[in-house]
């Protein structure tokens, strides 16, 4: 009984949710085609995206450093530990690498993103709705898309692949200490194992990645925000919606171009 | 000039313009007065092109503003003031950034005269010491005030203040009104107010412009309202309950 219920709400959740994103979607475009439209007139807004990039960037920094460092430990010893029984654990760098910068990288750093920018993004947006502000914004002769939008997306979908580097780097380090202090694999076979199978391709895959996904979210974080309506709990709900749908499209648009580049 | 042909707006099952035509002399200083729910802001709304009408024209110096892009919109809002009801101060910014705003946009200033600029229209509203503060720091009357400085700051040539002196003391309110009047040039300067303060509008405005169950049923200078034989319009300025318009 509870699990027919269970069933039931669940695939009626599904198409919910599914009605909601193609309802999205085309609005999604339009936003789109707007923010194409005034990223490229002038005025270019250079400080409001410098402004930007340090709030997705910098201050992103310890979150991505840690979440990676952590990433590239358990990377370490869960590949050393499958690894390691057909008598290749040493190649846990080269492993570990690969996996940090074809996908796990970009990934966790967007998803990272996603919950400490994107939301963000989303609620203020969402609130400058509705008090007006975006009102009057435009009221004073400023396209709030311009001065509020282009801005965001711009600086978010430029920062990701560095976040994602630096997100790369700090597992590799902690992959390094696991490896060499805790595994007792040797330095200098760590070290080779990189070297020999990792391609400048690997890392190029996770930057067009990143790239992608810091564009994705940072779309879906704006047009949430844009067109949130109701109030706080109108806030709330876009917030939501908004961390939802770009998580989802992170891991879908993965698939996609993993698929293409694989 | 605004000339506003036949506007009619509907939310759903509310009719809430149904059909407003009225006229404002540029270089006037016009008033529109109606009832709390009348349409009053959302008719502002509409000038300055934030919402779009189901039918009906807004000229705006002969241009049809109805069905604009943004970019057209904005060569003409460029000479737009706009105070809104609740202020619609950008919280993220300082007092003085949100009264700089405008100007940071469209002038050429450098940083410095830009902060004089600020200073100037700040004492003009008695918040000169108040420059550092944000927004959630100010109490209501000093919010509007302040948005009342970020409208003024362009020196633009067509103002709508939404309630300029609602939640006010008598005497700000005084000096707002005085503040109205010493900025407003007669003939090139057009202020269009929305008001509840009668005896204030009444004695400030050119003309007065009455907006009630979604048409303008009464125009003209504070004397022909005071001298108006609709009883709807009588009832309205004496604020009597008794009458023919009914609370609801
Ligand atoms: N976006 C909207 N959706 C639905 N209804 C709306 C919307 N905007 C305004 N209305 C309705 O239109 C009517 C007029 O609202 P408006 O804010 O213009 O009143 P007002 O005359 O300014 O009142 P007040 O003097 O209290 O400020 C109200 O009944 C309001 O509920
Ligand atoms: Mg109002």
């Amino acid at each position: 009984m509870r699990s027919d219920n269970f069933l039931e709400s669940s695939i009626k959740g599904i198409s919910e949710i599914t009605q909601d994103w193609l309802a999205d979607f085309g609005g999604i475009l339009m936003f789109l085609g707007s923010f194409i439209y005034w990223t490229f007139k002038r005025p270019y807004r250079i400080r409001e995206i410098f402004r930007q990039m340090d709030f997705v960037g910098v201050q992103s920094g310890m979150l991505i450093i840690m979440t990676g460092a952590f990433t590239g430990m358990v990377s370490a010893l869960q590949g050393y530990n499958g690894m390691s029984r057909y008598g290749a654990g040493s190649l846990v760098g080269a492993t570990t690498a690969l996996a940090l910068a074809r996908e796990l990288g970009p990934v966790l750093t967007g998803l990272m993103v996603v919950g400490r920018v994107g939301s963000a993004m989303t609620a203020e947006i969402g609130s400058m709705r509705n008090t007006q502000q975006i009102d009057a914004i435009s009221s004073m002769a400023v396209a709030p898309i311009q001065y509020l939008v282009s801005p965001r997306i711009i600086a978010t979908t430029l920062t990701l692949p560095f976040l994602s580097v630096v997100f790369g780097f700090s597992g590799m380090v902690g992959a390094y200490l696991i490896a060499t202090q805790y595994l007792h694999i040797d330095a200098g076979a760590f070290m080779s194992g990189i070297k020999d199978y990792m391609t400048p391709n690997d890392v190029t895959q996770g930057l067009i990645k990143a790239f992608v996904f810091g564009f994705l979210l940072s779309l879906v974080a704006c047009f949430k925000g844009y067109n949130a309506g109701g109030g706080a709990r109108g806030v709330g709900v876009a917030t939501t919606k908004s961390v939802v749908l770009s998580s989802v499209l992170i891991l879908f648009s993965d698939y996609v171009m993993t698929t293409i580049m694989f | 000039m605004i000339q506003v042909d036949n506007i009619q707006k509907r939310f759903a099952e509310q009719e809430v313009l149904r059909g407003v035509s009225f006229q404002v002399r540029q270089g006037s200083i016009t008033t529109l007065i109606g009832r709390s729910g009348a349409g009053k802001s959302l008719l502002l709304r509409h000038l300055i092109g934030l919402d779009q009408p189901d039918i009906g024209k807004i000229l705006i110096d002969g241009k049809d503003i109805v069905g604009m892009t943004t970019s057209e919109l904005n060569t003409i809002r460029r000479r737009f003031g706009v105070l809104f009801q609740d202020g619609a101060l950008f919280d993220s910014m300082s007092v003085r950034d949100n009264v700089a705003f405008p100007l940071k946009e469209h002038t050429k200033l450098s940083e410095n005269e830009i902060l004089d600029k600020v200073r100037q229209k700040l004492e003009l509203v008695g918040l000169l010491s108040h420059g550092g503060k944000y927004p959630s720091e100010l109490s209501g009357g000093m919010r509007k005030r302040v948005g009342l400085a970020r409208a003024l700051a362009l020196g633009p040539d067509l103002v709508f203040f939404d309630e300029p002196t609602s939640g006010l003391d008598p005497i700000t309110r005084g000096a707002i009104y005085r503040l109205i009047e010493n900025t407003h040039i007669d003939g090139e300067i057009t202020y269009f107010l929305v008001s509840h303060d009668i005896t204030g509008v009444m004695a400030i405005s050119d003309e007065v412009i009455m907006l009630h169950q979604g048409k303008i049923i009464a125009q003209g200078t504070p004397e022909d309202f005071r001298t108006n034989p609709d009883p709807v319009v009588q009832q309205f300025l004496l604020g009597s309950p008794d009458g023919p318009i009914a609370i609801d």
